[in-house]
């Protein structure tokens, strides 16, 4: 079997030892490469057009073209909200409204405006209920940087006198803003305010093609949660990205204050039932497939890439799960010994999805993995399949009306969601 | 019902009577039947059938039956025919064991006192009580400092005390079990594998079982289905028999915590809500150098732990009042070889009238005691519940692992139990490890004594211990610490040192335990 070339422009040891740990051969990302682990800044440069790059059949990188439509807190949020406008027009069942003119089904980000852009919109919802508080957010940074917490207008008119924000030059994604509403409830354990990482792998958005990883975990605050406004600028009680938390004096290095979400769904399960705790995790799966569906138009499906999303949700107190944001590159440096052991698997299963295992790789390849090689991933959503399923299933309602059986479930299919 | 139970003959119906008289439903039996009794209309020839009538009114009939099926349980776990008066006979060398070491424990106690110039006991001040309770919820960050305690002592301290014990010039009598190559030599006699298959039936290979991860199968969700149907009926019959049969083979996670509760006969009302919070009460008022040990213990297992660390604080608000918990004291009196420290009050030293149990408890931590809570965590998130099944496995099964006894549920008779074992079953494995100087006990003990919390994930603890209270028996903790060893044979075989099988012993997180145990008991 040839061994395969690969390039990488992050020293990670997870990334580093599973190429080495295949045979595969290092090349630099100029040359051929079958593989390429690249950053978000080089994946601009190589699907410019001056680069005047073409990827061969051969080749598979890690990221879409154009991914900040999900990725970038400010587009995700407007893509949402585009999606659900067309399904409201197109009357979908999906875009139902309750009598408060909230979405029943697709209400899964925090109220959100832009800044400066929806700046009076901003304030005339502020005004509505002045007594909640805001979260602000930098649309171009991450691992926490730059966020802040609002509870008065005044704050607001501070920051946008000490920015450099001008009203004569349209502000880059690094001075533009969002500003959410803050869930002040957060599910608390152990009186601590947690959030969700998961990752999720997506091989195709057209059709849709997407898997979500069982070893995800919750990185937890080292200080107890307080609501109270003295408390909003203690970033250790508000923001559970573990850049931050490390900082803290309370900060564990042996845990790293994560817990991985098969131990959530354990305590979940033991304290409060399977059905409540199935239906948080159905509704985690849920929101996860439609902030990809609310993106699959104007993501260019580009045959050579796939993508491994760090996913941020926060649960409220009602078991409500909440999508923050996603991320291109989540962390791939190890805090634990078990962060470095799920983290090495999550590359790992990976690469077997995209290039199957003992397969050459091949852009043209039918994206449908076999069970045996999923790793710990499960198969959240397939399109293809999905439609498939319908086409059987239409199928063999009429032949059963025709011969008066019932189709008998089969069980060794794979299946097209994680339901 | 149990095979135990046709043991017991007359004598065993009036101690089950007396034991009857101390509990609740007697009183209320009592008064029921005086009223009956009162009655105008009422007529003596009639006495039977109303007395069977008030028995079968209002689920009575289930409480006694849970409460007479608990006293067996208990008595039953000892299967001993030897009274425990004859137990803490002081020429029993067992006996004289223990009480050295716990007179050992004592000593280092009184030492870390003085060398660290604090009481053993000491009340605190008004404005310190109020400081306390403010932060009764938050001990982990607003605790105490405690960075010059150190634990008293490790299940390793625990071990070589064990292992002392061959000293005693003693050869078996019955060759059942001999224990040939181990390090435990005392005479008691443990099941044989064919007897455990026999008691561990509901687990074997041909039955559906809960908790066992397969792949996603559509007979396995049916399964999976029908016993939480079935768990739900045997819950509401309230019966603590079912809830055992049933558990047997397993409970679901969902309905674990109901399960246990009623295998334990645990049903919290109003007085054991004021009894916790005397006992809260109690730790508010006074100090004892007890607590900063499990401080000192749980900063050191679980807060590092990646199952337990978010539980921190439960673990605080379980283990400082279960110090100060008398009923436990009760316990280990009657039922265990163990004589717990005394103690004076201060200025009165010598005069029995203010000899006082140190702790009230009587229950003084090793390093790791606080294992014994944690994954009960993932069952319950009301501390009051939490206290009240802790207690109970506690006074049922965990004090056995660290009283030395010759109970064949305890730590003794389950180490040579695991030895026995490993040594007919294994015996390869056995006597390579041995030649290389690695006792395997050595490196099993800690498993036992912990029930082997805090060594596997935290779900399969919780699978584990199902089948502790579901047969009522330890002994499925050498079963399982024999499975072990057999599941990584392969490389036990290779090493050559000691540290080397301690290397490949020394995560099982990846652990399945009901596979292993079903391999240990029914693959041979
Ligand atoms: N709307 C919100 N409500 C509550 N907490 C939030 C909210 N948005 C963000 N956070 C907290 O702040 C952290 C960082 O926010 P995030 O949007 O993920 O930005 P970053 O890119 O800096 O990670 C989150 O992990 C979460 O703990
Ligand atoms: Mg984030």
């Amino acid at each position: 079997m040839a061994k395969l070339r690969y390039a990488c422009d992050q020293d990670k040891s997870v990334l580093m030892n599973n190429f080495e740990a295949r045979g595969w051969i290092q090349v630099n990302p100029e040359d051929d490469f079958n593989f390429y682990w690249a950053n978000v800044q080089n994946i601009r440069n190589i699907f410019s057009i001056e680069s005047g790059y073409r990827l061969s059949d051969d080749q598979f990188i890690n990221h879409f073209p154009n991914h900040m439509e999900l990725t970038r807190k400010d587009l995700m949020v407007k893509n949402i909200k585009r999606y659900r406008k067309d399904l409201e027009k197109e009357g979908s069942p999906l875009a139902e409204k309750d009598e408060n003119g909230r979405f029943v089904h697709l209400d899964f980000i925090p109220q959100t405006f832009m800044l400066p852009s929806d700046y009076n919109l901003f304030v005339e919802e502020f005004r509505k209920n002045p007594n909640t508080t805001w979260i602000m957010k930098p649309c171009g940074k991450a691992r926490g940087i730059g966020i802040f917490l609002v509870n008065k207008l005044s704050q607001l008119k501070k920051w946008s006198r000490d920015g450099k924000t001008n009203v004569f030059t349209p502000p880059t994604a690094k001075e533009t803003y969002v500003i959410s509403k803050y869930i002040d409830n957060p599910l608390l354990i152990g009186g601590k305010k947690f959030d969700l990482r998961l990752y999720v792998l997506v091989t195709s958005f057209k059709p849709l093609k997407c898997y979500m990883y069982k070893l995800g975990f919750c990185r937890f605050c080292t200080v107890k949660y307080n609501a109270n406004v003295n408390e909003l600028d203690n970033m250790f009680v508000h923001l559970t990205n573990v850049s931050i938390q490390k900082q803290g004096e309370d900060y564990n290095s042996i845990h790293g204050g994560k817990w991985t979400v098969q131990n959530l769904r354990l305590f979940l399960e033991g304290t409060r039932g399977k059905e409540i705790a199935d239906k948080l995790f159905d509704e985690i799966n849920w929101l996860t497939v439609h902030s990809l569906k609310a993106v699959s138009g104007c993501i260019s499906n580009d045959r050579h890439c796939f993508e491994c999303y760090g996913y941020d949700i926060i649960i409220d107190d009602n078991l409500k799960p909440w999508l923050i944001e996603v991320n291109a590159s989540p962390s791939l440096t190890a805090t634990t010994s078990s962060d470095r052991i799920m983290k090495y698997k999550l590359i790992s299963d990976v690469i077997n999805i995209v290039i199957p295992p003992g397969e050459l790789p091949d852009v043209r390849w039918s994206r449908i993995p076999a069970k045996e090689n999923l790793g710990s991933f499960d198969i959240l959503y397939d399109e293809e399949l999905a439609q498939a399923d319908i086409l059987t299933q239409e199928i063999k309602s009429r032949v059963g009306q025709a011969t008066g059986t019932r189709g008998a479930r089969d069980s060794k299919r794979t299946t097209s969601t994680w339901k | 019902m149990n095979d135990d139970c046709f043991m017991y003959g007359n004598d065993h119906q009036v101690q089950v009577l007396q034991a009857m008289k101390t509990m609740e439903l007697y009183a209320d039996l009592m008064e029921t039947a005086q009223k009956e009794v009162n009655k105008s209309n009422f007529k003596l020839t009639d006495l039977q059938t109303s007395i069977e009538l008030m028995f079968n009114d209002k689920g009575r009939n289930g409480t006694l039956k849970n409460a007479i099926y608990k006293y067996i349980c208990i008595h039953a776990a000892k299967h001993s025919e030897v009274p425990i008066d004859h137990l803490k006979d002081p020429i029993s060398y067992v006996f004289k064991a223990q009480q050295s070491w716990e007179k050992k424990i004592m000593k280092s106690l009184n030492s870390m006192c003085t060398e660290l110039n604090v009481p053993l006991a000491r009340q605190r001040t008004e404005k310190e009580q109020k400081e306390f309770s403010q932060m009764w919820t938050a001990l982990g960050a607003d605790g105490p400092d405690f960075s010059q305690i150190r634990p008293v002592y490790a299940p390793k301290d625990f071990l070589e005390v064990v292992t002392s014990l061959n000293n005693v010039n003693y050869r078996s009598a019955n060759n059942n079990g001999f224990n040939l190559w181990g390090i435990i030599q005392i005479p008691l006699k443990n099941r044989t594998m064919d007897e455990l298959r026999i008691q561990f039936n509901e687990m074997s290979i041909n039955q559906w079982q809960s908790g066992m991860d397969d792949e996603q199968d559509i007979f396995q969700e049916i399964f999976h289905d029908d016993r939480i149907k079935l768990g739900q009926k045997v819950i509401a019959s309230k019966l603590a028999p079912l809830a055992c049969e049933f558990t047997k083979k397993g409970s679901s996670i969902s309905l674990r915590g109901d399960l246990w509760c009623q295998m334990l006969g645990i049903k919290i009302d109003d007085v054991d809500v004021l009894y916790y919070e005397k006992l809260k009460s109690n730790v508010l008022q006074h100090e004892l150098l007890i607590d900063n040990l499990l401080y000192k213990d749980v900063k050191l297992t679980a807060t590092n732990d990646d199952h337990y660390f978010v539980f921190e604080d439960f673990l605080y608000q379980v283990l400082l009042p279960f110090s100060r918990d008398t009923v436990v004291l009760r316990n280990l009196l009657e039922n265990s070889t163990a004589t717990p420290a005394r103690s004076f009050i201060r200025g009165k030293v010598g005069m029995e009238h203010f000899e006082v149990y140190y702790p009230p408890s009587g229950v003084i931590p090793f390093h790791g005691f606080a294992m014994y809570v944690s994954p009960l965590c993932y069952l319950y998130k009301e501390p009051i519940k939490l206290y009240y099944v802790f207690r109970e496995l506690y006074m049922c099964y965990f004090f056995r692992l660290h009283v030395l006894s010759t109970d064949p549920q305890g730590i003794l008779s389950l180490s040579q139990l695991f030895e026995t074992l490993l040594q007919t079953h294994e015996a390869e494995l056995f006597y390579h490890l041995k030649s290389v100087n690695c006792q395997p006990l050595k490196i099993a003990f800690k498993w036992l004594m912990r029930a082997f919390s805090g060594f596997l994930a935290s779900d399969q603890v919780l699978i584990l211990w199902d089948r502790i209270l579901a047969f009522n028996s330890l002994e499925i903790l050498s079963v399982l610490a024999v499975a072990i060893f057999t599941f990584r044979k392969t490389n036990l075989m290779k090493v050559q040192t000691y540290s080397a099988a301690e290397g490949v012993l020394a995560d099982l997180t990846t652990l399945q335990v009901l596979p292993l145990i079903q391999l240990s008991l029914f693959c041979k």
